[in-house]
């Protein structure tokens, strides 16, 4: 189990219908790619976020598969349409089986 | 100083080892290339990489990708142990077929980066990073 995983997220607060808009999230998360040994010379075991998604009031925006090389801290940025004023649900999966989700709503004018 | 005839045969076979090396990750890289299209062809252009010409920590190394179209994405950093990086896929509110993320890179290599287009096409792009520093720790 990794401590202190904080999801973050930034969605603009409104957007007018079917604009596309800019979304950011990080998460802290040390991503311990299961390549590194400690200081005995054991392998440090796996343990990353391995799937991410994001979805609007149940559709689909993004499903990223993400592998030990991304980064600690996985920060990913993508785009999506906003067809009317909903939320924003953002999952990470763990290896360990954890979920995390955040939730932003948008409103649209 | 002068090599004897023993010393000549361990210099080489050790030159042949290095230079056989690399062949085996990118081997390892075309594996998952061609685990992700299935064999199929693979053209380039249509893709957009933006990536650092040269980073100085290999640790986070800003990559985005970006496909017109796409259905999805894949990440491979050739040089790595493992070279699988990301797969993004896109779902039916993404707006631009764009994606950032920051990767590691073991040392200076290729990121490429395949996108599997809506009428199932695959394309290719591909940009050569220099490392400062590794990103796998040790």
């Amino acid at each position: 189990m990794a401590d202190n995983v904080k999801p973050r997220v930034k969605v603009p607060r409104s957007a007018s219908a079917g604009e596309s808009v800019l979304l950011k999230t990080l998460i802290s998360h040390p991503m311990e790619s299961g390549q590194r040994k400690d200081s005995d010379g054991n392998p440090i075991p796996r343990s990353i976020i391995n799937r991410f998604t994001c979805d609007f009031n149940g559709e689909n925006v993004i499903d990223a598969t993400l592998e030990p090389a991304v980064s600690t801290n996985p920060f990913i940025e993508f785009e999506a349409v906003v067809p009317e004023a909903g939320e924003f649900v953002f999952t990470w999966y763990d290896d360990d089986g954890s979920v995390y989700t955040d939730t932003k709503a948008i409103a649209v004018s | 100083m002068i090599f004897t005839r023993r010393e000549t045969l361990v210099l080489s076979a050790g030159a042949a080892t290095a230079a056989f090396l690399p062949m085996q990750v990118n081997a390892a890289a075309d594996d998952a290339i061609a685990a992700f299209t299935g064999g199929a062809e693979v053209t380039d252009g249509g893709v957009d990489l933006v990536a650092p010409e040269i980073a100085e920590n290999g640790n986070t190394v800003p990559i985005e990708v970006s496909a017109e179209g796409a259905a999805s994405i894949m990440l491979i950093a050739s040089g790595n142990p493992t070279p699988g990086v990301a797969t993004f896929n896109f779902g039916k509110l993404a707006g631009a077929h764009t994606a950032s993320t920051r990767i590691r890179l073991a040392g200076t290599q290729d990121v490429v980066a395949i996108a599997k287009m809506a009428d199932g096409s695959f394309k290719r792009a591909s940009a050569n990073v220099k490392v400062t520093i590794g990103g796998c720790g040790g």
